[in-house]
């Protein structure tokens, strides 16, 4: 069990190093860089810039240097704590990425706990009243939630809000808000503005979530073990929560791998859309500047925080299920 | 409610399959058609992607209007109202619109629009208009409906420009349609051969497969597609983006594919007629292509249907953020850039509607799938 997490745990940092050199590369791709969109920005202001003073300009943000090189650069100040210097923000990227990595990750995990808590009971009932009319209702909503867009959910949400209740639910906060120190007003101001991109981010996965729930315990529920437990007299109630649910539950859990990057990646969708003080829209706004440290990083990180929730779950299924547990220990 | 945990274990009454002769002579095809065509909302579903991919061809047929053409007396206009009963009460069985009139509200500077219910103008079927050429080849200018000049008919209203948001929609799903199809052609390409390759050599070759594979995964996929299509030069033409958002949609989606092909072919690698086929010495690439793939082309197709909308939500979702199609190239997602904030959709709420189009589909293609998987598992009644 330990050399299981251990190795998982090697295997992770060895991912993070890759996804480093990619995202370096991925954001290096386009023609230009920050400096010639800058400098074009200038010249149509009216501005002209000498050669001199361009080459100065980039020497000064590291792009005379060839890309390994910048590579090699960068990463060895990522190794110190430092990401590099945010062209676009004129500020160095670990004083600007914190909070809004906290919120992209808080927004992930509330959004995960609210697919379980809608997906798990859902799915239960549709699979103890297969083929009744909450069934198909049930199975309808969760399609649609598949189905519709996340961009268009959140539109849809807003315009609600809007229409019946007057409110404006951009953003994580109202702008008096967004300046000010946290105090109680301010957290009710944010939990007035959660809601909706949770509801938003996990509604895309309670879907699939439902089906695979109640596909595996409507397969439970036929085999022999039940019908050997009710014959015996147990309760219906006791007997579907001590074993079918149980079983149910494991590709669940392991569903965490799968669940944990597509929230990621719903996330990042939907904030830009509600616009949300998190990592999605920071890393729009960057892609389209050049703004390579700071997108690199941004990268960097959202893919640690997918590797992270991926980690948590494959140890968490060892846990969980006896049977892999049993096949780690033989190994 | 407990009672009816009782009857969990039966499952739903199937009809019996026939046990004729036909049923035992019947080919591994003919018997996933019958299981398929007893799943109703599959067939119903198939019928509606049919109809949407006709409409992606015959798009200027499903139009009313030029979807370029630019109707500034209209602009922002909301759909126009079909009505059967007029100002008089009387019903007429062909349905008609009124003529819409602009008028400019001098404080807040918004349009607003009025019917002018003095002429009533009869919608009809099959009514000649703008000339096109259906498939680029045969000339008309026959279109499904439309009104009768001089009144202009916007069955979904119009956008800022006043151009007809209708006519648009079904450009739209050409490219809305097709790059879904596409994306997955090319990944399906791409993650057959490169599954293929790893199931079916193993050892050090499978071992490096794998590692990348699931690297490739545990990256967002968001994220990573919009890096990479932010990297398609912004001097490309419409085409050439369109190339370029398809291949950056099947580098993101091959690894799933070529990882449930890999486990696959595990499975049957060990199998008799392989050995057969390894024995009387055929080559490693026809053993996989010609033994090896069609054994398992009815679950390929599955995933297959399956990945589909994923593709044409992501599409929809880059080209809403500007960096996916660009205009003046149309898709749902480029039509959705309209109701990009709160202001305009609370202003002219329509702008949503090419969004339904995309929910159909990708419904459609969920619904599909589903029917197609049920279907072609042999041990499912």
């Amino acid at each position: 069990m330990k050399n299981y997490i251990l190795q998982r745990l090697v295997y992770m940092v060895f991912l993070l190093w890759l996804v480093s050199v990619v995202t370096f590369v991925v954001i290096q791709l386009p023609p230009g860089d920050y400096l010639s969109t800058y400098i074009s920005r200038l010249e149509q202001a009216g501005q002209d810039l000498s050669d001199e003073e361009v080459d100065k300009l980039r020497a000064q943000y590291g792009l005379d240097l060839p890309l390994y090189l910048r590579y090699v650069k960068w990463f060895g100040q990522v190794l110190q704590g430092e990401f590099g210097f945010s062209f676009d923000y004129q500020q160095p990227v670990k004083d600007i990425i914190g909070e809004r990595l906290v919120l992209t990750f808080t927004i992930a995990i509330l959004s995960a706990i609210f697919t379980y808590a809608v997906a798990i009971p859902i799915g239960i009932y549709s699979a103890t009243h297969q083929y009744s009319i909450g069934d198909y209702i049930v199975s309808i909503i969760g399609f649609i939630g598949l189905a519709i867009p996340n961009f268009m959910l959140a539109l849809i949400m807003l315009y609600v809000a809007w229409k019946t209740y007057g409110m404006n639910l951009t953003g994580l906060f109202s702008p008096e808000y967004i300046e000010a120190p946290w105090n109680l007003a301010k957290v009710g101001d944010l939990l007035l503005h959660l809601p909706i991109p949770v509801i938003v981010v996990g509604t895309a996965g309670t879907a699939g979530m439902i089906r695979v729930l109640r596909g595996t315990l409507l397969d439970e529920l036929n085999k022999q073990y039940v019908i050997t437990a009710r014959s015996k007299g147990l309760g219906e109630v006791k007997l579907l929560f001590k074993y079918p649910v149980r079983v149910a539950l494991n590709p669940i859990v392991s569903g965490l791998a799968w669940l944990f990057p597509s929230l990621i990646s719903g996330g990042t969708i939907t904030a830009i859309v509600l616009g949300l003080p998190t990592a999605g829209p920071m890393l729009y706004r960057s892609l389209r500047t050049q703004d390579t440290f700071l997108t690199a990083t941004l990268l960097m990180f959202v893919t640690i925080l997918t590797v992270i929730g991926t980690t948590i779950s494959d140890i968490l299924l060892v846990v969980v299920d006896p049977r892999i547990r049993m096949e780690r220990a033989a190994e | 409610m407990l009672s009816r945990i009782g009857r969990l274990g039966k499952k739903a009454e199937a009809e019996p399959i026939p046990f004729d002769e036909s049923y035992y002579l019947a080919s591994q095809w003919q018997l996933i058609w019958r299981k398929f065509r007893r799943h109703r909302l599959a067939m119903f579903s198939s019928v509606i992607i049919l109809f949407l991919y006709s409409i992606a061809l015959f798009a200027e047929f499903y139009a009313v209007n030029d979807y370029q053409q630019r109707h500034v007396k209209y602009a922002k206009a909301p759909p126009h109202t079909l009505y059967f009963v007029d100002e008089d009460g009387n019903f007429h069985l062909r349905p008609f619109i009124y003529d819409l009139k602009q008028e400019l509200d001098m404080e807040t500077l918004q349009r607003n629009y009025s019917e002018d219910r003095s002429q009533r103008y009869h919608l009809s079927f099959f009514v000649q208009g703008e000339p096109y050429k259906l498939l680029g080849l045969i000339e008309s200018n026959i279109h499904l409906f439309g009104v009768d000049a001089p009144a202009v008919f916007f069955p979904f209203g119009t956008d800022e420009l006043g151009r007809d948001l209708y006519s648009r929609t079904m450009h739209a799903a050409r490219i809305s349609l097709s790059i879904g199809f596409l994306g997955m052609v090319t990944s399906f390409v791409l993650g057959c051969l490169i599954g293929g390759v790893s199931g079916y050599f193993g050892g050090s070759i499978d071992m490096i497969v794998q590692r990348v594979i699931e690297f490739l995964i545990s990256i967002p996929h968001i994220p990573l597609i919009m890096a990479l299509s932010a990297a398609l030069p912004h001097e490309w033409s419409s085409t050439q983006v369109y190339f370029g958002i398809t291949v950056v949609l099947s580098v993101v989606n091959w690894p799933p594919l070529a990882r449930a092909v890999r486990g696959k072919l595990l499975e049957l690698r060990e199998a008799d007629f392989v050995m057969a086929a390894r024995i009387s010495n055929m080559s490693d690439m026809d053993i996989i292509i010609k033994h090896l793939l069609p054994s398992f082309a009815s679950f390929l197709i599955v995933v297959l249907s399956l990945a589909v909308p994923g593709m044409i939500l992501a599409e929809t979702a880059l080209s809403f953020l500007e960096i996916g199609i660009r205009p003046p190239a149309v898709s749902w997602g480029v039509l959705l850039q309209n109701a990009q904030n709160i202001r305009s959709l609370s202003q002219s709420p329509w702008l949503l509607i090419p969004g339904i189009f995309v929910i159909i589909t990708v419904l459609a293609f969920n619904f599909l799938g589903d029917g197609m998987r049920d279907a072609a598992d042999p041990y499912k009644q």
